[in-house]
């Protein structure tokens, strides 16, 4: 057991150990626990749900079969930008899959891909409820509504200038 | 006869309405501002336009009150203000035009006229908001605080907020509660319509040590924000709803499942429990009577089957949202095997109206089978989208002509998709019927939890049914075979009948499997999961027949069938195009037109790029 927890080095260990004690003896806790890592490292490594598993003696099947079954979650790296094109309804309606055709062009990533560098990542997000904009570009918690390929230079811009600014 | 009918039902609604209405708005000769911050706005720059507001107020020395409620739920038009207490809405707004509204409305005195937006409505009309088309002919009953209210706790007591509780807990008993909700007649808000006072009635003699109560907000089918609009905008009269729920039912601990996609919904949820626990109302022996109750707020993870309520218990359990069969309903064994209520979000927040205005003035709205109001999302092709409420029993015609102003761009209407997945589209034919539980059931479709998107000519209904199964078979738990299986199978129909690939007997096929999945299906979601391609199938049969005998898809979408089309008012009958078509496929003679044939049309464009009267449109160049 300590073999595999070992792995949870340093940092890790101490960002995710206070999310599993708050958790601890609670029942039905393993999805709020996963929602909390994957909102701390982005995703979840396989590192992490060991640990999980670890903590709240879970088997790691059980985790997998959570981690799988749920779309919010997942296993390998997103970008630190997530550009998600909303699938809903209107928004299909409105020509969202030419929108998410258009951007992969245009970002040269398939959905579900992440950019070389890390920066961008490209996905599809189940209806975000902002149905009266759409179609709708979603960036982290930010919406993006009546949303043209055209216009992602222009995006990508201002996300570079306010990274800039929250290095300064 | 329908007509007469709604004329003598609306006047209760606006009795109520001017009842709780007169509690909003204290002092109407007072100046006060009003910021829609709902999620669309929010995202479309309205902090900007907030702080240029505040600014100019600050630079000529005003002093009123901005007040940022929730969401007014007109979100294709924001960032939106209101100026009271004239009422005149300002939309798509940016920071230097609400500079100016500042100088010229609030300090002068003078409505900007040129600001006003929202054709088609004359001018005039414009003015005030509630002369407004789109909310003058709505019944605002649930949302009503949306609007007015800010989503904390001490604006939402000023507006009788919590009385119906702290009446409740002081002066009714639980099985009082219970018959003044049956009495009321309200149904679920989700998409099944069960009687909720039954329901509570069923929860209140379920022996049990411990009982739950849970607010389900997971509102997956895409193209419905209703329940995002209420628990961003009036989260305390959710919360309400709840605390008498759990009075009413035996129930101490109340759960509230959000999803994840709805992160404000979750953040305001979230502020309105720890405001309650503030003000006593949750926790320990509630205002002094005795009763303890508490709620706990969970998120989804981003799955369609847990709005289905065996589901959502698993997945509140820690588990895979699979759904359970039923009996034993959750109010028998629910979480944790314990007794347990699940209402939808709308449902709950219906509760403090019924106890406040009486469950008889309640059930005098809406139709025999389906008591009180409905909140709509209305979204698509039509011009004002955002939430509309209406009583039951309004027809399409108003909820798209009246309300929200018509289809855009003079194309025509063609269907109206209600009750999202698990819902179906109705037809031209079906504009004048009254919506309500009954009557979209007997045509194949159901009020679901209030999903409206509007198509016109240009939306294929192949393509349409086709999404739906997408979704649908994507989202499938996987659980049960009908529904794993067989949303697979009709998927892989509809994608081959959108790619000219279609089979003489595949309509049958559609249907035998669409039936199959309708009578052995696990869950509600399964059950009704081919209700997009049955009721296309029923209303837009011709649309099918088009795709798999003429290789032609009527509305331009598929791209694998879209074919060039001759227009025959512009058409002078030369029949250039025949001459010089290569594959044959143009016929036809002076006498009765020319007419291309889908089927034999390689789209080679020859016949487009030649034709003297431009007579010829469409027909992207195939791509194999």
């Amino acid at each position: 057991m300590t073999t595999e927890t070992s792995i949870l080095e340093g940092e890790l260990q101490a960002r995710l150990q206070p999310i599993v004690e708050r958790y601890r003896g609670k029942r039905g806790a393993v999805i709020p626990v996963l929602q909390e890592i994957q909102g701390v490292l982005g995703y979840l490594p396989r590192k992490a749900l060991i640990f999980v598993a670890t903590e709240l003696s879970i088997p790691l099947a059980e985790i997998y079969s959570v981690v799988s079954f749920y779309s919010q979650f997942s296993t390998v790296p997103v970008g630190r930008h997530r550009l998600e094109v909303c699938t809903g309804t209107a928004c299909y309606v409105k020509g969202s899959h030419q929108l998410l055709e258009e951007l992969g062009e245009k970002l040269n990533l398939e959905p579900g891909q992440v950019s070389p560098d890390g920066r961008l990542s490209l996905a599809t997000t189940r209806c975000v409820g902002a149905c009266s904009m759409a179609p709708v570009l979603k960036i982290g918690e930010e919406l993006y509504g009546e949303f043209t390929a055209d216009k992602i230079e222009q995006l990508l811009g201002s996300l570079a200038r306010r990274e800039e600014a929250d290095r300064e | 006869m329908f007509s007469k009918r709604r004329s003598e039902e609306m006047a209760p609604v606006d009795t109520l309405w001017e009842e709780l209405k007169h509690a909003h708005i204290a002092s109407p000769a007072e100046r006060w501002i009003l910021l829609c911050g709902g999620l669309p706005c929010s995202s479309t720059s309205c902090c900007e336009v907030k702080k240029a507001t505040q600014d100019e107020l600050d630079k000529h020395r005003l002093s009123l009150e901005i007040k940022e409620i929730g969401c007014i739920g007109d979100c294709s038009e924001g960032p939106t203000i209101i100026v009271y207490p004239e009422g005149v809405i300002y939309r798509k707004l940016k920071p230097d035009l609400a500079r100016e509204i500042i100088r010229e409305h609030v300090k002068a005195g003078n409505i900007v006229e040129r600001l006003l937006r929202g054709d088609p409505e004359p001018r005039e009309e414009l003015r005030r908001r509630e002369k407004m088309p789109f909310y003058r002919r709505q019944s605002r009953l649930v949302l009503r605080n949306c609007e007015v209210v800010k989503p904390d706790i001490e604006d939402y007591m000023k507006h009788r907020g919590y009385s119906a509780l702290a009446y409740v807990l002081s002066q009714m008993t639980p099985e009082q509660v219970i018959k003044q909700v049956k009495l009321s007649g309200l149904r679920g808000r989700g998409g099944g319509g069960f009687p909720t006072g039954l329901k509570w009635e069923h929860m209140l003699g379920s022996p049990g040590e411990e009982k739950y109560v849970i607010c389900n907000g997971d509102e997956g089918d895409p193209g419905a924000f209703m329940d995002r609009n209420l628990l961003e905008g009036d989260p305390h009269s959710v919360l309400e709803g709840m605390i008498i729920a759990g009075y009413a039912t035996g129930a101490g601990q109340g759960f509230i499942y959000v999803r994840a996609e709805y992160p404000l919904a979750v953040r305001r949820s979230m502020q309105a429990i720890e405001q309650a626990r503030e003000n006593n109302l949750l926790g320990e022996d509630i205002l002094q009577t005795g009763f303890s109750f508490d709620v706990e707020l969970r998120t989804g993870a981003g799955a369609f089957v847990c709005g289905e309520e065996t589901a959502l218990i698993s997945s509140l359990q820690g588990s895979r949202g699979d759904p359970e069969p039923r009996p034993p309903f959750p109010v028998q064994s629910g979480l944790w095997n314990l007794p347990t209520l699940i209402n939808n979000v709308e449902t709950l927040a219906n509760i403090p109206i019924i106890l406040l205005c009486g469950a008889d003035s309640f059930a005098k709205i809406g139709t025999a089978g389906s008591r009180g109001t409905k909140v709509f999302a209305l979204a698509g092709k039509v011009r004002h989208t955002g939430l509309v409420e209406v009583p039951f029993g309004t027809t399409l015609r108003e909820i798209i002509y009246k309300i929200g102003g018509g289809i855009p761009g003079d194309k025509t209407f063609k269907a109206a998709q209600t009750g999202g997945p698990s819902g179906g589209c109705l037809g031209e034919q079906h504009l004048d019927l009254p919506l309500d539980y009954d009557s979209l059931l007997d045509i194949g479709s159901m009020i679901g939890s209030g999903g409206l998107i509007i198509m016109d000519e240009d939306t294929c209904m192949v393509d349409i049914a086709r999404y739906y199964l997408d979704f649908t078979q994507d989202e499938s738990c996987g659980k049960c075979t009908p529904c794993r299986v067989g949303t697979k199978r009709l998927l892989e129909i509809l994608t081959r009948i959108t790619h000219g690939e279609g089979q003489e007997d595949d309509l049958e096929r559609l249907e035998y499997w669409g039936r199959l999945i309708k009578n052995t299906a696990l869950c509600g979601l399964g059950r009704s999961a081919a209700n997009p391609v049955l009721s296309t199938l029923r209303y837009f049969k011709s649309e099918y027949v088009a795709h798999i005998r003429d290789h032609y898809c009527p509305a331009g979408v598929c791209e694998r069938l879209n074919r060039p089309r001759i227009n025959q008012e512009i058409c002078r009958a030369c029949g250039l195009c025949a001459r010089i078509c290569e594959a044959a496929a143009i016929s036809g003679s002076k006498e009765t037109g020319y007419r291309i044939d889908p089927a034999l049309c390689t789209a080679c464009q020859r016949c487009l790029e030649e034709c003297p009267f431009e007579a010829i449109t469409g027909g992207e160049k195939v791509h194999a």
